[in-house]
């Protein structure tokens, strides 16, 4: 059985991403891995908050995703440690804007940089 | 005039013991002094303060008798003085000597002037067996005439909007021979699985097989096309190492034209002067610049003789480079854990304090130049991810050449299982996993979503590279 897995791990198969394919589209970290279910998404911003961050929340049509500015959703949530409360105003923001993609950005004001960029929340093609 | 005679201010030709003049054990370094680590062999039976006081005078005021001249200036302010000695542990024949140079010996801004000043003349002293550099401290004073890295981390991170991880690169291989189509055809598909950056290779400059404009053009067809197809920000290191400066110019004005956002120099081979006025220009012209170290380990590899790695980082990061080659450790080039972790240290932070543990020998202040990306490349694959993003972090460029070309199913999956394999790490680092000591689980468990990573484990999974390294921080045996 072990040889027969071994076998198939290594079969040629054909790379099919392609321009007219939206989901050939990325959208920077994270998304080469499936996508996180709730508590991964939980325990990736509590690391975010334990580095002193502060979370924000943007969302852009998929088309545009490959750009600087997308929208925020209110203001960066600075300050903010709980995370049931930032888990609230991320599903807030994906029901407002359905077919968005998601994104929790982590800023790092001391190194003037977003410590964290990564999309939570897939837009459903 | 009385030869034996020591009134000063007088002229007494003749020749002196270096250690009269050049020997000052109880010097206080000023704030605004150049001081140098030198590790001194000696021929043997030579005391060590004359060879010490003799290594500071040779790369400083001295001559090897004195001249009437030496009475013009005031060579008590000019000179280089040897200010401590120090055993160098577990090595019983050389030592440590630490020199001091006064600020005005260097012309501002020119790492040139500072190299050919410090050890442009004083290895070949016959007293010397060998002489390395060790460690050389820039006061703050003088890092504030240099350019810098033209962008440094955090504008190249914005530039590509990419946060929270380490960013991926890869050579293309064969080193040489390919046509500039085929080439590019290489880096399309190495950039449309998955990773930020490809790469020239450092002798990759303009030859019969392939002219370098041709490959620019192919290459920036192949980025454009992969950036709209992934829809994340790309770029190919396009090499402008060249013979000449005028023809440097004009390869990175050309690199600009086509929109390209980086360009790659062999910083060492080219000399600091070309690579100066290289980052000033990508600077003046917004692009990044990926330094390559070729001929590094000709100096730096001796543990006797040469300059040590530390110093020519140091000597990058001041003449501008937002890139630098700083070795993997785990890969197939030399280079031991926590001397790398001490010059990656030295590229990336505003201040770097002292410590020998990673031998680093003097604080080193930095101000708000900007931060040099290490870039580890060199014999990685897939399982060294784990203990890649362990040692470097995020802000570094991981590169996989064979890595990500010699996966069975072509450079799209290489790359795309290379892409997995570090999300998969930095995601599973997040959330508290050791991922050093967990490795296996956190690639295996990636790789149930990633036939292609699957396929790369299986592929390398024999491949070590475990010789001993030839230079190692000098230890207490």
């Amino acid at each position: 059985m072990t040889e027969t897995v071994a076998e198939n791990v290594l079969e040629m198969r054909d790379y099919g991403s392609q321009l007219n394919d939206p989901d050939s589209r990325k959208f920077e970290t994270f998304s080469y891995l499936a996508e996180m279910d709730a508590k991964e998404i939980r325990t990736q911003i509590q690391a975010l908050i334990d580095k002193g961050w502060d979370i924000a929340v943007e969302h852009v049509e998929p088309e545009r995703s490959n750009t600087n500015y997308w929208y925020m959703w209110k203001l960066p949530l600075f300050g903010e440690a709980d995370i049931d409360t930032i888990m609230n105003e991320l599903n807030a923001c994906r029901n407002s804007n359905p077919g968005h993609h998601v994104k929790v950005i982590g800023y790092d004001s001391k190194r003037q940089t977003q410590g964290m960029a990564m999309v939570v929340f897939r837009a459903r093609t | 005039m009385n030869a034996k005679s020591n009134t000063p201010g007088t002229y007494q030709a003749g020749v002196k013991d270096y250690r009269e003049t050049y020997w000052e054990p109880d010097y206080e370094p000023k704030a605004t002094d150049l001081l140098a680590c030198f590790k001194i062999t000696p021929q043997p039976g030579l005391p060590r303060e004359e060879v010490a006081a003799a290594v500071a005078a040779e790369s400083s005021t001295g001559t090897w008798t004195t001249v009437w001249t030496d009475l013009l200036t005031d060579l008590e302010y000019y000179k280089g003085r040897a200010y401590r000695i120090e055993d160098v542990p577990g090595d019983k024949e050389s030592y440590y000597a630490f020199v001091a140079y006064p600020i005005d010996l260097f012309e501002e801004g020119s790492i040139v002037n500072v190299l050919t000043s410090l050890v442009g003349n004083v290895f070949g002293f016959k007293a010397l067996r060998a002489l390395r550099l060790e460690d050389l401290r820039f006061p703050l004073h003088y890092v504030m005439t240099c350019g810098g890295p033209p962008n440094g981390i955090r504008v190249e991170r914005d530039k590509l909007n990419k946060y929270g991880r380490p960013l991926l690169g890869c050579t293309i291989k064969p080193k040489l021979g390919l046509s500039a189509k085929n080439y590019g055809r290489a880096v399309y598909e190495v950039l449309r699985g998955g990773l930020d950056f490809t790469k020239d290779d450092e002798n990759v400059n303009s030859q019969p097989f392939m002219r370098w404009r041709n490959r620019f053009e192919c290459v920036m067809e192949a980025v454009n096309q992969a950036e709209a197809e992934t829809g994340e920000r790309k770029g190919h290191y396009l090499n402008v190492t060249a013979g000449t400066v005028e023809e440097m110019y004009k390869r990175a004005e050309f690199a600009k034209e086509l929109g390209s956002r980086i360009i790659m120099h062999d910083f060492f081979t080219a000399g600091f002067t070309a690579n100066t006025s290289l980052a000033n220009w990508c600077r003046d012209n917004g692009m990044l610049l990926h330094i390559h170290r070729a001929m590094h380990a000709v100096v730096d590899r001796n543990p006797l003789h040469g300059i040590h790695f530390r110093v020519l980082t140091k000597c990058l990061r001041l003449s501008g480079g937002d890139h630098l080659h700083s070795g993997t450790v785990v890969g197939k080039l030399e280079g031991d854990r926590e001397a790398t972790l001490g010059w990656v240290d030295l590229m990336r932070e505003s201040f770097v304090p002292e410590n020998r543990t990673r031998g680093i020998f003097f604080d080193q202040d930095f101000g708000t130049m900007p931060a040099v990306m290490p870039v580890a490349s060199g014999g990685i694959h897939v399982w060294h991810m784990p203990a890649l993003v362990a040692i470097f972090g995020d802000d570094a460029c991981l590169q996989f050449g064979g890595g990500t070309l010699g996966h069975p199913w072509g450079n799209a999956a290489g790359a795309a299982a290379n892409r997995v394999a570090v999300e998969a790490c930095v995601q599973a680092r997040n959330a508290g996993v050791e991922v050093e000591k967990h490795g296996r689980e956190v690639l295996t468990r990636a790789a149930r979503h990633s036939p292609e990573l699957a396929a790369a484990m299986e592929t390398w999974k024999e491949i070590k590279f475990e010789f001993d390294t030839v230079d190692k921080l000098d230890v207490a045996s």
